[in-house]
């Protein structure tokens, strides 16, 4: 994210330390000194957030101002003279961590925060080390204010960072500062305890260890652990996190390196909600159903007796019926929509759908960059959300506008059925009954046309015609559109992309033999085979077919494993690599954090099936990386720049651009309307997210 | 549980409220706060809510604001209450003694309350009452020049009244 | 009301002070009451500030900026309505002078307040006044319903076509409420911590809005200005430091009290004739000379002509002008201590070094008072101090540094006998270091 300051064209040209630079007007001292590698200390200045000016330590030497300045209050002007490494600024610096040491307690060899603290590393190159201060020690216990959260007051050195990023990052306001001098302290917003989204963004903003984590508390050292950048596999918006990892345990995830199309954002469950993997109630082994019971068995017995089954099924002619799973990589979806196609040679083959990107697509036919990606959500001057609980449902893209409206003026405006954050900000919110949001536009047509540009996101109540409505609707308002039609899982824009559709080839590319949808199948009661690859399906719907034999990837004994007749134990995101594209269309990699025993990734195990029923030469080998490469080449819109992805970036893809002739299942478009706090199966594993309270009552949640 | 005024704070209150432009109601709160108070005794949670929701902030916006200032207080204290002043032209006055005079007597200490709730003792910063110092305030009213024996019939005074 | 007219006074802004109910708005009217405001409406906004610059009036409520220069920054374009503000907030130790000024003569500050808003084009004010002072609240709202009353407030004052609202508000016990900018911040119902300076008041200050801020004094002078003139005003004190000011005189004086004198009075004549000497016969110590925040001046540095230059010259500040006079049996280390509790108490907390710089001094300063100081502790007092001074986020820390430094600088000797015998060897700071 940029500085929250829009520059007029020309530059500024200013010396320091006798070098000369030069920024944009309106740039702070301390942001162009960073960008010319002079770094000048700061504790409370944190780019994105408003100023505070309270730490002192970025005092700098100006020439011709009497006083030391701030650096990170004090705009670049022409021909200023700064000096940032004097004896005086030395001294004043020291001096300023002497007086914060006084009450700071020294107990950095139990502090979470040890190895990674600002204030070690302030003190480590600045000095103060050592301490005049002999008196005694202003006392405060620690408290633990939510399940999540605990906070220290001896240890904080109000840096207001927490306050600031839940206020203005989060939009919650659940930090704040009560007491005044030495007795100032953090507080939070209900007496004793903290009702907030739990998101932990306070805790890793925390230059100190003043705010901790529950999760993380007492648990390891940083330098104990491996951090791998992987992506969250909680929602469809895809945030990058780093997960702390020791012992093929995950201890932690955060996005300190502020990487990534998220910066720093997370939310509870990408921050935390990771203890699903360590669930004991996983499956480790795969299991056949003998006299109705579920039993373990081997591996090789349990893909061999599948494979028997497929072939055998195909040899009779049996019908199949393929689901694939919303969170499977873009590789396992490709794979297993060829092997279903040229290996069952079928196009019964589906996945639950959660917004109707097509209709879009084909109604925006021949329309280029009609698609908004998580940084075009930051850089609009007006956007429009449409039938959707944003913070609840899509947090990145929520705080992505937050961001907006702070740094560019944003203008949102909101058609919902209920109080959303949003409003708090929007320059318009309409509420409108549940279902009836499309209806509602109109009031909103004049105030829309005086907008310079707009971002439309829509969620699950506009599909078919009514996409076809908005867009026409939109088009009357002569300002440049853009949308985001929003679904739901990590991957459920790759199961659109990858053609894990009855209808639909990979790219979006109309199948001429279309088959059954994911309602079909389950209605169908002459189905043979159901193979459900991750997805539970039979929690929302019953299967019709009693013949059918079911084969289930899964990695809890849910309400599809009670009917299939063998499982395997899949791995999670968290487990595998691979690729997945969010609900922007920008495709980023899965990496392989954790082992876990007895899990197999899903593209292993489709690809052992196919192994086992001779189709490998026709299917080719099923490693991700060779996978990838076919996408790449093959799947329009997805020959994106592959050094992006290789160090970790987000590239964007971009679907098919014109019609998508195709007959939409409307009726089976369907949002599960997450919250915060929930994700399907893998929230309802996670001890944290059952754990903590739910904040605010969401509007959508089925 | 809400929270009901009697009819004289509330016109103050609402009076307070009409003072300040739309969208401008939280300049409210601190004179809504202080006013309330006098009429509570205290700064309950149930005051902050109250006061929350008629200024349109949120109530930690208003705690971050009581624990803030000095004359607002979370902890009831006594009928009177008592403020002595000691800072420099207090003190070179006498102002120390008095205040060790004060609670020695009453047996309570700095923002305590005598055990029948009537009087309670705060050393407080500058009055506003040097050139006429020491100065010792009872609520809000001021008496200067006091001397140890004014000072006990000022407590004596309160004491016989209840 | 609390001391009768002296003949070294002269009396411009108090001259009203002993009149019979003195603050009601016939004995004002009476008494060229609200004569300045019918001048001004006949004047065009740059004709009162420059009268108002001629006048050399200096804002009193301890900076010192001249007041005619500060109105002229409120940008005449901005489409914001604009704001006056009082700061009546009076909380700097050894000042009690806008207290009088709101007792006895309210309707002066409403005058000063209404030519104020006509000048800068306002329709809106508030009068912070200092939580303690509700009795004052109480005076001044019943003045304000009187200038209602009377049509001084209101819609169309006196068929001018001047629109102005003028309201008290309470603080609630906070002496950084006087700083300007967290008084603004106070007054919209926040902690008071100071804001990020520029933008000033005069173009960002209440409600975002251009805002003129004075102390209580200074907007009671503006209607004796145009009244009199700038330049009568001007006359009246030294070159560049116009007309009267009120001085607060405390501690251990025979009349200790608050006196209009001119600008350039001299600081041994108030001493010894004004004010009658040192209480019982004593020598003098030391004055603090413009309260608590301006540093000490030892008893052969008492002699000056008192105006703003010449406070500069001597090292120290005429701030809020409150005199707090100390006699020979001055314990200094207690006063030093009890300035820096004051500062430790009131210090907002925002900022690293105001915030723990205080309350460490104040520690050391307790220790040093209770018998358990040691020898180094004093040059670690003063270089606290001066790592505070000019690093802090407002001039709240610097208030705290500088009299600290004085007491040190001037009564090292005081402080250096009470340190007992003790054990603790350390001569210098850095010999005390600890590894806490
Ligand atoms: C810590 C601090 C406290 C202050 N307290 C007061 C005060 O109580 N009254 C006051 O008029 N000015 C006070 N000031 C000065 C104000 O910031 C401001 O300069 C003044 O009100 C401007 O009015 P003037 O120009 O009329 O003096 C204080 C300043 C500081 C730094
Ligand atoms: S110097 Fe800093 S801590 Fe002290 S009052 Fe000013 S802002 Fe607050
Ligand atoms: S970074 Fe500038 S004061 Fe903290």
């Amino acid at each position: 994210m940029s500085t929250p300051v829009t520059a007029p064209p020309t530059i500024i040209n200013f010396t320091v330390d006798g070098r000369q630079l030069s920024a944009p007007p309106g740039t702070l001292l301390i942001d162009a000194c960073k960008r010319s590698g002079i770094e000048i200390p700061a504790f409370c200045y944190y780019e994105g957030y408003s100023l505070q000016a309270a730490c002192r330590m970025c005092l700098v030497e100006v020439e011709k101002m009497p006083k030391l300045q701030t650096a990170c209050t004090l705009p670049v002007m022409e021909g200023m003279i700064v000096r940032s490494e004097t004896e005086q600024i030395a001294k004043a610096r020291k001096g300023t961590l002497e007086f914060l040491l006084t009450n700071h307690p020294l107990d950095c060899p139990v502090c979470d925060k040890g190895g990674e603290c600002e204030l070690q590393d302030m003190v480590f190159r600045y000095g103060a080390g050592e301490s005049r201060f002999t008196e005694m020690k202003n006392h405060a216990p620690e408290r633990q204010w939510s399940p999540v959260v605990f906070y220290d007051p001896a240890r904080c050195i109000l840096c207001y960072r927490c306050v600031r990023a839940c206020n203005e990052g989060m939009g919650v306001g659940a930090l704040g500062v009560t007491n005044r001098g030495v007795l100032s302290e953090i507080a939070p917003n209900k007496e004793d305890h903290l009702d907030c989204d739990e998101c932990g963004a306070c805790i890793d903003i925390c230059p100190v260890g003043a705010l901790t984590s529950n999760i993380y508390r007492y648990k390891t050292r940083p330098w104990e652990m491996q951090h791998v950048a992987t992506v969250c596999t909680h929602c469809s918006n895809g945030c990058k996190t780093t997960l702390g990892v020791r012992n093929d345990e995950i201890i932690r995830g955060n996005n300190r390196d502020r990487g990534g199309i998220n910066g720093e954002f997370l939310c509870v469950k990408g921050r935390y909600g990771f203890d699903f993997t360590a669930s004991e109630e996983r499956l480790t082994t795969p299991m056949i159903r003998i006299d109705g019971k579920l039993e373990a068995v081997s591996w090789s017995k349990a893909l061999g007796f599948v494979a028997e089954k497929f072939k055998s099924v195909q040899a009779d002619g049996g019908k199949f019926g393929v689901i694939a799973d919303t969170r499977l990589t873009n590789e396992e979806l490709f794979y297993l929509q060829k092997f279903t196609r040229a290996g069952l040679k079928t196009s019964n083959l589906d996945h639950a759908a959660s917004g109707d990107l097509i209709t879009l697509l084909d109604a925006l036919s021949g329309q280029t960059d009609a698609l908004a990606t998580t940084d075009d959500l930051y850089k609009t001057k007006a956007a429009l959300v449409i039938g959707s609980d944003l913070s609840q449902q899509h947090p990145l893209l929520a705080f992505q506008l937050r961001a907006g409206v702070r740094h560019n003026k944003t203008r949102i405006y909101t058609v919902t059925p209920g109080p959303v954050r949003e409003a708090k900000y929007s320059a318009t919110s309409v509420t409108v009954p549940l279902g009836e949001e499309y209806d509602a536009l109109a009031k909103l047509t004049d105030r829309l046309k005086a907008e310079k540009e707009l971002v439309i996101l829509f969620g699950d109540s506009i599909k078919g015609q009514r996409v076809r409505d908005l867009v026409a609707w939109a088009a009357t308002l002569g300002i440049p559109v853009k949308y985001v039609c929003l679904v739901d899982d990590s991957n459920s824009r790759g199961a659109l992309d990858m053609g894990c559709l009855p209808n639909l080839l990979p790219g979006f590319q109309v199948d001429p033999h279309p088959g059954l949808s994911q309602a079909g199948m389950l209605a169908a009661e002459d189905l043979d085979v159901l193979w459900i690859v991750g997805a539970n399906p039979l929690r929302h719907a019953p299967l019709a077919s009693r013949k059918a034999f079911v084969v289930a990837h899964t990695m809890f004994l849910d309400e599809t494993a009670a009917r299939a007749d063998v499982l395997f134990p899949s791995a999670s995101a968290y487990e595998k690599s691979g690729t997945l594209t969010n609900v922007t269309g920008q495709v980023q990699r899965l990496k392989a954090a954790i082992k876990t025993m007895g899990a197999k990734a899903d593209l292993e195990i489709i690809g052992l099936i196919a192994k086992e029923m001779g189709l490998a030469p026709t299917l080719g080998p099923w490693t991700h990386d060779i996978v990838f490469k076919e996408i790449h080449s093959g799947v329009h819109g997805y020959n994106v720049p592959l050094p992006v992805l290789l160090t970790g970036g987000a590239a964007l893809t971009s679907p098919v651009n014109g019609p998508v002739k195709v007959n939409v299942l409307v009726d089976e478009i369907r949002s599960a309307g997450d919250t915060l706090f929930t994700s399907g199966s893998l929230g309802r594993h996670s001890k944290l997210l059952t754990s903590v309270p739910e904040f605010p009552g969401a509007l959508y949640q089925r | 549980m809400s929270l009901t005024f009697t009819p004289e704070t509330e016109k103050i209150l609402q009076d307070i409220w009409s003072r300040y432009p739309e969208g401008r109601k939280r300049s409210a709160v601190i004179p809504m706060l202080m006013y309330a108070q006098d009429q509570l005794g205290v700064v309950t949670s149930e005051l902050v809510a109250e006061v929350a929701k008629r200024c349109e902030v949120s109530p930690l916006q208003v705690e971050e604001v009581v624990g803030y200032y000095s004359m607002l207080n979370k902890k009831r204290m006594g009928k009177h209450h008592v403020q002595v002043c000691t800072n420099i032209a207090c003190l070179l006055m006498g102002g120390e003694a008095l205040w060790h005079h004060a609670t020695k007597r009453l047996g309570i200490g700095h923002k305590e309350v005598t055990a029948d709730g009537l009087i309670s003792l705060e050393e407080v910063e500058c009055a506003g009452a040097c050139s006429w110092a020491p100065c010792v305030v009872d609520g809000y009213e001021y008496h200067h020049h006091v001397t140890i024996e004014k000072l006990d019939q000022l407590i004596d005074s309160i004491q016989k009244v209840h | 009301m609390f001391n009768e007219p002296h003949p070294d006074e002269v009396r411009i802004i108090s001259k009203r002070f002993g009149l019979p109910n003195s603050a009601s708005i016939d004995t004002y009217l009476a008494h060229e009451g609200y004569v300045a405001l019918m001048k001004a409406i006949e004047m065009s906004p740059e004709q009162i500030i420059d009268e108002l610059k001629l006048s050399n009036l200096r804002g009193r409520g301890g900076a010192g900026f001249p007041t005619g220069l500060k109105w002229s920054f409120i940008p005449r374009d901005n489409p914001k309505p604009k704001y006056v503000v009082v700061n009546a907030d009076e909380s700097e130790p050894g000042t009690c002078k806008d207290r009088l000024l709101i007792q006895n003569d309210p309707h002066q500050l409403i005058e000063g307040c209404i030519i104020a808003a006509r000048t800068i084009g306002c329709k809106k004010g508030y009068i912070y006044i200092r939580g303690e002072y509700r009795y004052l609240i109480d005076i001044m709202d019943k003045a304000l319903a009187e200038a209602y009353a009377h049509g001084y407030l209101g819609k169309n004052i006196k068929g001018s076509g001047l629109d102005f609202d003028l309201y008290t508000h309470t603080g609630a016990g906070a002496y950084e409420c006087g700083e300007e900018s967290a008084l603004l911040e106070s007054l919209e119902g926040k902690r008071g911590v100071p804001r990020i300076r520029p933008p000033f008041p005069a173009v960002s200050g209440l409600y975002a809005s251009p805002t003129v801020l004075n102390n209580v004094e200074t907007f009671c002078t503006v209607p004796a200005v145009l009244r009199m003139g700038g330049q009568a005003y001007a006359d009246i004190g030294t070159p560049k430091n116009g007309g009267t000011r009120m001085l607060c005189v405390s501690g251990h004086v025979n009349r200790p009290g608050v006196y209009e004198v001119p600008l350039g009075f001299p600081m041994q004549k108030m001493i010894y004739e004004t004010c009658g000497g040192i209480l019982n016969g004593k020598k003098l110590k030391g004055v603090i000379p413009g309260g608590s925040s301006s540093p000490v001046l030892k008893a052969d540095e008492c002699d000056f002509p008192m105006d703003y230059d010449n406070y500069a010259r001597m090292k120290t500040m005429a701030g809020s002008g409150g005199m707090m006079v100390m006699d020979e049996d001055t314990d200094i280390v207690k006063v030093a201590l009890r300035t820096m509790r004051f500062y430790a108490h009131e210090s907002c907390g925002w900022c690293i070094p105001c915030r723990e710089g205080t309350s460490w001094l104040r520690k050391i300063l307790t220790r040093m008072d209770e018998g358990t100081g040691r020898r180094a502790d004093i040059d670690l007092i003063h270089e606290l101090a001066k790592n505070m001074l000019g690093r802090t986020f407002c001039p709240l820390g610097d208030a705290a540094a500088m009299p600290t430094i004085g007491f040190i600088e001037k009564f090292r000797e005081e402080f250096e006998a009470r340190l007992r015998e003790t054990t603790m060897l350390a001569t210098t700071p850095d010999q005390l270091i600890s590894i806490n």
